[in-house]
């Protein structure tokens, strides 16, 4: 590289870092930013909800792989939200740190001189006829309401308000902090979710999880070695609207594993807290708990199946699997907790507590489809290569006889959707936040100006109000009145 | 007395306010319309406001009225229900309606506001007409996701910012009209009362910059709720993502007149801007938008 393309290689780098840091350009990002998040608000989003995002592939099959390909399902991991948020902030360092330096050395230096021409600057104010010493008043009553004073043979310069530039750069920094914090957040966190049975226990270790997330600098060795039991779950609804008005889970924790058991409570408000980590109640539902048998009698399975809650009303719909029987039996369910029925709707649920509950189900015999490899929902059974055998309302005890074998509906459990996070950045986000606030109001709300003084054949003051704020003017109307011989 | 009571109590409360309301929109409509031009060669003012100016105080009487009405349907609805009442959007819409026409009283007072009587009376009557036709819901228990003393501190400052931004975008809205109607000749006759361009811009920006920290706590408080109830701070939920380009847009306005000096028309179409973005937050994503924010029932 020759000498002068160096230069001017540097030249250019020198000119984007000025363009960068420039307050224009700056502005031109906090907009872009702005609507840069706006497609994750109108597309559906994988990190919040991925059977919509699966929905939607359904629906617009063609349209959904070109807008996979921009990230509009990833908007905010994707690289130009990044990129937008990153220049952003890169732009923000620019800026703050010299303002910070330079505010540093303000603070250790005093006001800068007075300048020459008073009658040019705002709030002008001559004295006529002044006190003797004048300038000693002044300096005295400036200093008094602690303002920063520079005295000089004839003239006074005077500041106050710092702590509005400090509040400024506090607020900045602050941003700073929270971005890392969501980052340590990302790198060094954990998030999973499990469903429990009321009865079931819990033991914090991968396997135990319906899905698990690691941050990259983060490994399954640092889960929190806990156990956990689902000792009680009740869920208490209003019976004039049947919306929900208070969830209450007992659990007996046992931290470390093997230690001894304490009893624990989980509300929807108040997680359960295990330092940086903790234990939410996200959801809930009902598991109707079925009996299968083979016609000898012989017992397949038995036990409780997590249903999907439909509505409000706690309509929930599942499937039973049952592999090991040949051929192979499904059914495909709806369990109501408080069995009703209307001509035009048919069977639904009128109430979400359990009083007359029913297990509705269409019976399959066939391939269930699970060895092939390809992940499927629990909820769902994937009838393509089954042969429907009959439909069937259960109530209580019943049982049903489908050819191979009989099903009975012998019960039903409360599951519970928890979800443990750990976020060891979260603390750090608190008190950028925080922080922030405080500069933001000190920086919105302190008035910075200068109030000049000058000494020549008579009294003459002036001032600058450095934001908009107002006082200024009678602050001056003050000190000249004070003056005033 | 007993729930039921309270509730009706309250939705009465909430009907004659809207009368009231009403009737005072007609009367500053009438202080607007009827304050004509006067005799040539008058010295202090070229209008007379004499004539209008009982039925400007009517307006502000009735306003008076109509906001202790309303206080009293916001109050008898928190009775009935046992709660702060911020539980759904009919809820929110009253608050917000008292808390504007509260603001705007005060308003009067202090900084002689009363030629915002139009807009704001029109706006409240607008927001409690939607509420009790399109989001009226019975008084009912909190939702168990809802019941945190966080309710009452985010929604509170939700609620004040949200009164505050919109105040700012009327003024906004005011300096633009006015600019385009003075570029082309003298103010008409129902403008004159209201301050010079300088000054509303100036109001605008005041407002603003007073309520962006309440806004920015607004949006932490939402954070440490979340970060309570949905196990984590923040998650690009709908109404996060609209609280936050609310927050960058005027983050985004302050600067442009704080640090580049912008004024005048660029200035309030900015702020025209960010307050539609809080508008939009409120309308489209409880109505018709996904995510956490959005409970059974608006």
């Amino acid at each position: 590289m020759s000498a002068t393309s160096e230069l001017e290689t540097r030249g250019l780098l020198r000119w984007m870092w000025r363009q960068l840091t420039s307050m224009r350009i700056a502005l031109i990002l906090l907009l872009t930013l702005g609507l840069a998040a706006i497609p994750g608000s109108i597309f559906p989003q994988r990190s919040q909800n991925p059977m919509k995002v699966q929905e939607f592939f359904t629906n617009n099959p063609q349209l959904a792989v070109w807008m996979d390909r921009v990230k509009l399902f990833d908007v905010y991991s994707s690289p130009w939200f990044s990129a937008v948020y990153l220049l952003l902030f890169i732009s923000l360092i620019g800026c703050v740190l010299p303002r910070t330096l330079q505010h540093l050395k303000a603070l250790r230096s005093k006001p800068p001189l007075t300048p020459k021409f008073l009658d040019r600057m705002e709030f002008y104010t001559p004295v006529a006829d002044s006190k003797a010493k004048s300038l000693d008043i002044a300096e005295a009553w400036l200093k008094k309401r602690k303002f920063r004073v520079r005295r000089d043979a004839d003239s006074i310069s005077a500041e106050k308000g710092y702590l509005r530039e400090t509040g400024n750069l506090l607020f900045h920094l602050s941003l700073i902090l929270i971005l890392v914090a969501v980052g340590v957040g990302a790198l060094y966190g954990s998030k999973g979710e499990a469903i429990l049975n009321v009865g079931e226990r819990f033991i914090n270790t991968p396997t135990s999880y319906d899905n698990l997330s690691f941050g990259k600098f983060q490994s399954e060795g640092s889960l929190v070695p806990f156990s956990l039991a689902i000792a009680d779950f009740q869920a208490k609804y209003d019976p004039a609207t049947n919306a929900p008005t208070d969830y209450l889970l007992k659990v007996n924790l046992a931290n470390p594993v093997g230690s001894k058991e304490v009893t624990k409570t989980i509300k929807v408000n108040s997680p359960l807290t295990l330092g940086s980590t903790k234990i939410y109640l996200q959801a809930n539902g009902y598991s109707p708990i079925v009996t299968v048998r083979d016609r000898n009698g012989k017992l397949i399975f038995q036990g409780a199946v997590p249903f999907l809650p439909q509505d409000g009303n706690l309509t929930s719909s599942g499937a039973i699997k049952i592999p090991d029987m040949t051929p192979q039996v499904g059914f495909v369910s709806t369990f109501l907790p408080t069995a009703d029925r209307t001509a035009s709707r048919g069977a639904f649920s009128s109430y979400p507590e359990v009083l007359d509950p029913r297990l509705l189900f269409s019976a399959w015999k066939g391939n269930l489809g699970l060895d092939s490899g390809v992940p499927q929902s629990v909820y769902r059974i994937n009838t393509s290569k089954m042969v429907r055998i009959g439909l069937k309302a259960l109530e209580l005890g019943q049982s049903y006889d489908f050819g191979t074998g009989t099903i009975t509906f012998d019960g039903w459990k409360s599951w519970v959707n928890l979800q443990i996070v750990d976020d060891p950045g979260k603390m750090y986000a608190l008190l950028g936040a925080l922080l922030a606030i405080l500069g933001l109001i000190s920086s919105l709300f302190t008035r910075q100006r200068r109030i000049w003084v000058k000494q020549g054949d008579g009294i003459e003051l002036a001032g600058l109000a450095k934001n908009a704020l107002p006082g200024v003017k009678q602050e001056i109307e003050e000190l000249a009145k004070e003056l005033k011989g | 007395m007993s729930s039921r009571t309270y509730a009706y109590l309250s939705n009465y409360a909430v009907y004659s306010a809207m009368a009231v309301f009403t009737v005072a929109f007609i009367a500053y409509s009438m202080e607007m319309a009827f304050s004509v031009k006067n005799v040539e060669g008058q010295k202090k003012t070229d209008f007379d406001f004499a004539r209008t100016e009982n039925s400007g105080r009517l307006g502000s009487l009735m306003t008076l009225l109509a906001f202790l009405l309303l206080t009293g349907g916001v109050a008898f609805r928190a009775l009935s229900a046992h709660r702060v009442p911020w539980g759904n959007m009919y809820e929110f819409s009253i608050t917000g309606a008292w808390a504007l026409s509260g603001g705007f009283l005060f308003g009067i007072i202090k900084y002689r506001l009363r030629w915002l009587g139009v807009p704001v009376t029109f706006v409240s009557l607008l927001t409690l007409g939607t509420a009790v036709t399109v989001l009226y819901r019975p008084s009912a228990p909190l939702v168990p996701a809802l019941k945190s003393t966080w309710l009452a501190i985010h929604v509170s400052a939700a609620i004040i910012s949200g009164g505050v931004f919109l105040l700012a975008n009327a003024v906004a809205g005011t300096y633009l009209i006015l600019d385009t109607i003075e570029s082309k000749g003298p103010r008409p006759a129902w403008a004159a009362k209201i301050p010079s361009l300088e000054a509303l811009d100036q109001l605008s920006y005041r407002l603003v910059a007073f309520v962006f920290p309440l806004w920015t706590f607004a949006v932490i408080a939402g954070a440490i709720w979340a970060e309570s109830a949905w196990g984590r701070y923040w998650g690009w939920d709908p109404k996060e993502t609209w609280a936050f380009i609310t927050w960058v847009a005027y983050a985004a306005y302050l600067h442009a007149r704080v640090t580049i000096g912008w004024r005048g028309r660029r200035a309030a179409w900015l702020c025209l801007f960010a307050g539609s973005t809080f508008l939009f937050n409120y309308v489209y994503v409880n109505i018709w938008g996904t995510g956490r924010h959005t409970y059974s029932g608006l």
